[in-house]
Parts: structure tokens; C-alpha cells; sequence
């Protein structure tokens, strides 16, 4: 990562438990995990605590939906990272990469429900242009999503464009698609917590 | 915990909790205004187009003084600052869509 405290600045049993990781996965701590623990109290730990809700919480998304969500944002952001992740955990979910696959390269065309299109609709001109209006939100409830899935959905927007920014900003490092793959399965089963 | 006490939780820990960066400081990266260059320049570029910064545009904000915690706190601030714009858009968009009654709040 572009600072050097995002590489080397960590406490002596973080640095330890970043060595077991590795060893028992086979893989070094991916940088979205690492961050999470540089002075987790200023950003790590409530930030993990509103995506873990946003992420895993009750809703009426799936975590498949929920994923596919954080990987479309990532991709109006242009975030190889998130991309690649988020393609990964969304596609584990459904135990389907070629939906996933659809959806980022041509949303009109992709194999899933109107709701969840418009709902993707909406969260693009929301990364796009910055704001939305009622009349975005009444397009949406017009298709029969209601109030809980667009605030679901509106908690995703709002995790992952901090994230994206993040990753860039600080220069992720991008793995092998064998570690995005452990990671992906990290996530499905242990979430953000 | 709810969405509003999660977020209201992150937002008060980037702005107001223990740092390198003032709380001046900081509030002006969260609103893309009032910084000094070069950390304007990076912060907004953070904000705006965040996948073109570049390790010149980091070392030139350390060369201007800023420590690498700063630094950390300052492009923290400028990512939530954005997000949370649009957030604060969706969440309002939303409550007066209910309002004219389009839905039902649950």
C-alpha cells in the first residue's frame, strides 16, 4: 500500500496474528483486511460494524444480492480490487459466476429479477452522479421493492463507495484469483465482523 | 444496531475521534473544502476519482509536510465525506418518496 504504516505500522500481536493467517490460509492478509486493522478504532471497527450489517444483517436481499450489489458499485468505480472480490463472494453466494458475470457487463440484458435491476439502476446514478430524488425512488417502489430493500441497498452503496475509494487511494494490492477465491470463502462463511 | 446508530457511530469516530489531524482539518476533508494544496488536490481527486491517485500524489502530500497518519485520516474523511453525500441523498430521496406516499415506511 501506498503508506508505509498500512504495511509495516502494526502492533506486535496484529503482526502475529497476520503470520498465523498466512500460514493456516496459504495466503497473506488481503489489504481490505489489513486496513480493518490499522488504529481500528478510529476507522476499522465501526466501519466493519456498518458493512457487516449492510453485508450480513436480516434483509430481504441475499447475501448473493447484497454481494452482486457491492460488485456493480465497484465496477461504476472502476475499483479492480472490489471488483475482483466482490465478483468472487457474489458468485460464491449463488453458486452462479456466469449471472454475476451478466450483470457487470450489460445490466439490461442480465438474468435477474426487475427489482433487483432497477434497484441497480438507481445505485448507479446515485455512484454517478452523487444524488438521487424521490422520483428515482418512486421508479423503484413502482416495480414492487419496498422501503427496507432500498435503504438495504442504499447501506450497500454507501459501504462500498467508501471502500473503493479506499482501495485506490491507498493502492490495494491485487492477488492472484486463487486468493481472491480464499478470500471469497473467508467472507461467506465468517462475513465482516 | 440500527443503520443510523452504525453510521452516525463511523462518522462521529473519523471526525471527532483520536488522530494526527485536527478536527479542522478533518471536517474540510469530509466536505472536499477548505484545505490547503496539495492535500486538497488529493482529497478531491480521492473523492471524485479516486482509482487515478497516484504514489506521486502521496509523496508530494508528504513532502509538503503531512505525516503518513495524517494522511491516513485525511483520505479516510474524504472517502466517507463522498459516500456519505450520496448517502444522505438516497436516505432523503427515500423519506420524502414515503412522505408523498409512494410506500410505507417498515
Amino acid at each position: 500500500m501506498r503508506l508505509e504504516i498500512l504495511n509495516n505500522g502494526y502492533k506486535f500481536g496484529t503482526k502475529l496474528l497476520f503470520g498465523i493467517i498466512k500460514l493456516f490460509s496459504g495466503y497473506p492478509l488481503p489489504d481490505a483486511a489489513r486496513l480493518i486493522f490499522y488504529r481500528s478504532d478510529f476507522y476499522g471497527n465501526p466501519a466493519k460494524q456498518f458493512t457487516q450489517r449492510a453485508m450480513r444483517g436480516q434483509s430481504p436481499w441475499s447475501v448473493g444480492d447484497r454481494e452482486l450489489m457491492a460488485a456493480y458499485i465497484s465496477r461504476l468505480n472502476e475499483c479492480s480490487f472490489c471488483i475482483k472480490a466482490h465478483t468472487a463472494v457474489s458468485a460464491g453466494a449463488y453458486g452462479d459466476g456466469t449471472k454475476v458475470k451478466q450483470v457487470l457487463d450489460d445490466l439490461e440484458t442480465a438474468p435477474i429479477s426487475p427489482q433487483l435491476k432497477v434497484v441497480l439502476t438507481m445505485l448507479t446514478k446515485l455512484t454517478r452522479e452523487n444524488m438521487i430524488d424521490a422520483d428515482d425512488i418512486h421508479t423503484v417502489l413502482a416495480t414492487g421493492v419496498n422501503p427496507e430493500q432500498i435503504q438495504d441497498a442504499l447501506a450497500v452503496c454507501f459501504a462500498f463507495n467508501v471502500t473503493n475509494r479506499l482501495a485506490d487511494a491507498f493502492g490495494f494490492f491485487i492477488p492472484s484469483d486463487d486468493a481472491f477465491e480464499a478470500g471469497a470463502n473467508y467472507l461467506l462463511k465468517r462475513g465482516y465482523a | 444496531m440500527k443503520y443510523d446508530q452504525l453510521y452516525q457511530r463511523l462518522i462521529d469516530s473519523i471526525l471527532k475521534g483520536k488522530g494526527e489531524s485536527t478536527p479542522e482539518q478533518r471536517q474540510a476533508a469530509f466536505d472536499n473544502a477548505g484545505l490547503p494544496q496539495p492535500i486538497d488536490r488529493l482529497v478531491n481527486k480521492v473523492a471524485h476519482e479516486a482509482n487515478k491517485v497516484t504514489d506521486n500524489d502521496i509523496a508530494v502530500a508528504k513532502a509538503a509536510g503531512n505525516s503518513e497518519n495524517q494522511l491516513f485520516e485525511l483520505i479516510i474523511c474524504g472517502a466517507i465525506g463522498q459516500a456519505s453525500r450520496q448517502y444522505e441523498s438516497g436516505l432523503s430521496a427515500l423519506a420524502e418518496a414515503i412522505k408523498e406516499g409512494g410506500g410505507h415506511a417498515s
